[in-house]
């Protein structure tokens, strides 16, 4: 993966200036400043293998030990791992199923006014989440979905929804229209064509619109916060609770914090080249 | 035809209007795989919002359920308006926005202009620097708060104390940017994660520039600084705006950090958490309601000039 982002970015460049003092400045500029952002990263994965006592005095180095991590996989960690995933799976699953059509409906075959309901599906995003919260806690209470991880899906679903039809019609509009119209000439209904022609072609697109829902739905806190209680509690919620309000918590906290970041950190390098065009909804590629 | 032939569609859609010729069946099929989508949208984001306009209307009270939900008129709204607090909220938003995206687009686009050259290790750089914009913000505000500012056993102060014993003086400073700096606190988590967006789309603008006018520049003797003035700014300016308005919707929404850092004390309380607080402390939903339709309101103003902004950019920004 990191190989062809190498590829990619090397490919149509200029030609390499001869080697010169200012030139080996930059380099090593560029360099520090890559170690520099990564260095908070670094830090909470030394801290977390460290004891407590050792993490609650700052410095470089300390004892290893790997007693952080004992009994994360289990429990209560273990329960707020798998609902993040449920609710990043399905909702990601669900926003697939309705924007693929709907970025077909506004790209290839576009209906009156699109840019209409384009800009209308952005504006959802625009608007203030935290304003939708109480009517949305209010309403899931009413149909006795508190503390139940549909009532996130759901959110998550129409969250990530605008950024999906954007991200994916700028994918559509690049399948050569003819293979379509011959697909149509061949007697393809709709559902035919989106499943056998486009989707194919798209699939990398695909790809990387799920990641992109994924690590939204998997970050998110506040709906998390305000619809989850004990059972449907996510990652993020976990990791909130897991500050302990008095004693050492240091270790244990960045070892929790860099689990439940890991399977976003994995994804967000496997598609970094995919990574822009979807944090640009498609406008940038 | 196999997928195999490069022949690109053009990139934006033909303005192609239903001819007066489409039969009803037509014009209904070609909606169809539109309407799921439209539906759930509807239904999730807009019977909310219809639901909130209801309760700012009448006077709901979770802790008083004795007082009932009667009709009382624009009073919620008036409270919204008589109270200090929702104008510093709005004050604190805008600052903090700003801040942090002028700050991260600045920063990302030395990056970018770091990164647009060719040198040892930089596709490690590049997947070192994009790091940040990965973690998930609960820990990223949480590992700065407890492992950075924490004036025990953070490493910031731990670096000052430190620094502070080579010079004989071992009495640890009282100085905290917590208590002395608490919206820096909050803005800087923020910017560690959002200038490596800034230097994505930086990057990808630089990296469209033609060569051959670069060449050209080049070779008629104008200087790196030259270049850069005349042909790469002018160039980067539809990626610097897509970038400062995409930051900007984000970070108005900044949440996660003022939760955990600061919870609001010391003049850190932006719009969402003002918004969050009304609700959960003291339970006036009539009021919270009053507060979200306001900043409804205020966003959809905002939002009609961002979005002709935003539309002219995905026009010339499709290439």
């Amino acid at each position: 993966m990191t190989n062809a982002a190498v590829v990619r970015l090397g490919g149509v460049r200029r030609r390499r200036p001869r080697f010169n003092a200012g030139s080996t400045g930059l380099t090593l500029l560029a360099w520090v400043m890559a170690l520099l952002f990564f260095f908070p990263i670094v830090w909470m994965i030394l801290l977390s293998f460290r004891s407590e006592s050792d993490a609650a005095t700052p410095r470089l180095f300390a004892a290893f030990t790997g007693v952080n991590y004992d009994g994360l996989f289990s429990g209560d960690v273990k329960i707020a791992i798998l609902n993040s995933l449920n609710a990043s799976i399905t909702s990601t699953v669900l926003v697939l199923l309705l924007a693929v059509p709907a970025a077909y409906a506004l790209s290839i075959k576009p209906v009156k006014k699109w840019t209409d309901v384009l800009f209308f599906f952005l504006s959802t995003k625009m608007m203030p989440a935290v304003a939708a919260l109480l009517p949305i806690y209010l309403i899931t209470n009413d149909l006795g979905m508190n503390d139940n991880i549909w009532a996130l899906i759901l959110v998550y679903t129409a969250a990530n929804l605008p950024i999906a039809i954007w991200m994916l019609r700028s994918f559509l509009l690049e399948v050569p229209r003819e293979i379509i119209e011959a697909a149509q000439v061949d007697g393809a209904n709709l559902v035919t064509i989106l499943r056998r022609v486009i989707t194919p072609i798209i699939a990398p697109g695909l790809a990387a619109t799920a990641l992109i829902c994924f690590i939204f739905s998997w970050n998110e806190f506040l709906f998390a916060l305000r619809l989850t209680g004990q059972n449907a509690k996510t990652a993020p919620v976990f990791l909130a609770g897991s500050i302990a309000p008095e004693g050492l918590f240091l270790a244990h906290l960045c070892a929790v914090a860099f689990v439940v970041c890991l399977p976003v950190l994995i994804a967000g390098w496997a598609a970094q080249d995919k990574l822009v065009r979807g944090l640009s909804l498609g406008a940038v590629k | 035809m196999t997928a195999t032939t490069v022949e690109y569609a053009p990139d934006v859609a033909p303005p192609r209007r239903a001819s007066p010729g489409d039969s009803f069946r037509a014009r209904m099929t070609r909606r169809l795989p539109l309407l799921p989508a439209l539906t759930f949208t509807v239904v999730v984001t807009q019977l909310p919002f219809l639901y909130t306009i209801y309760i700012s209307l009448v006077g709901w009270d979770r802790d008083h359920p004795e007082l009932g939900k009667k009709f009382v008129g624009l009073k919620n709204f008036r409270a919204v308006f008589a109270d200090d607090s929702l104008r510093s909220a709005v004050l604190v938003t805008v600052e903090l926005t700003a801040f942090v995206v002028v700050v991260a687009v600045l920063i990302g686009l030395g990056l970018a202009l770091l990164l647009d050259r060719r040198f040892f290790g930089r596709g490690l750089a590049r997947t070192l620097l994009i790091a940040p914009f990965l973690i998930m913000p609960m820990a990223a505000a949480l590992l700065w708060k407890h492992a950075f500012y924490n004036a025990q056993f953070g490493l910031i102060n731990g670096i000052i104390n430190g620094v502070r014993g080579w010079f004989g003086n071992h009495t640890p400073t009282a100085w905290s940017i917590l208590t002395d700096h608490p919206l820096i606190a909050v803005a800087l988590p923020l910017i560690w994660q959002w200038t490596p967006f800034m230097m994505l789309i930086l990057l990808a603008g630089l990296q469209s520039q033609s060569g051959e006018v670069l060449e050209a520049a080049r070779v008629d003797g104008a200087s790196n600084w030259q270049i850069f003035r005349s042909i790469t700014l002018p160039h980067l300016r539809q990626y610097i705006e897509l970038s400062v308005l995409l930051g900007s919707i984000y970070i108005l929404q900044a949440f996660d950090a003022i939760y955990t850092i600061t919870r609001g004390i010391s003049n850190t309380t932006n719009l969402p958490f003002a918004i969050f607080e009304t609700q959960v402390d003291s339970g006036d939903y009539g009021l919270t309601s009053a507060e979200g339709v306001i900043v409804v309101i205020g966003t959809i103003i905002v939002a009609t000039f961002a979005l002709r902004l935003l539309s002219s950019l995905f026009k010339e920004g499709t290439r």
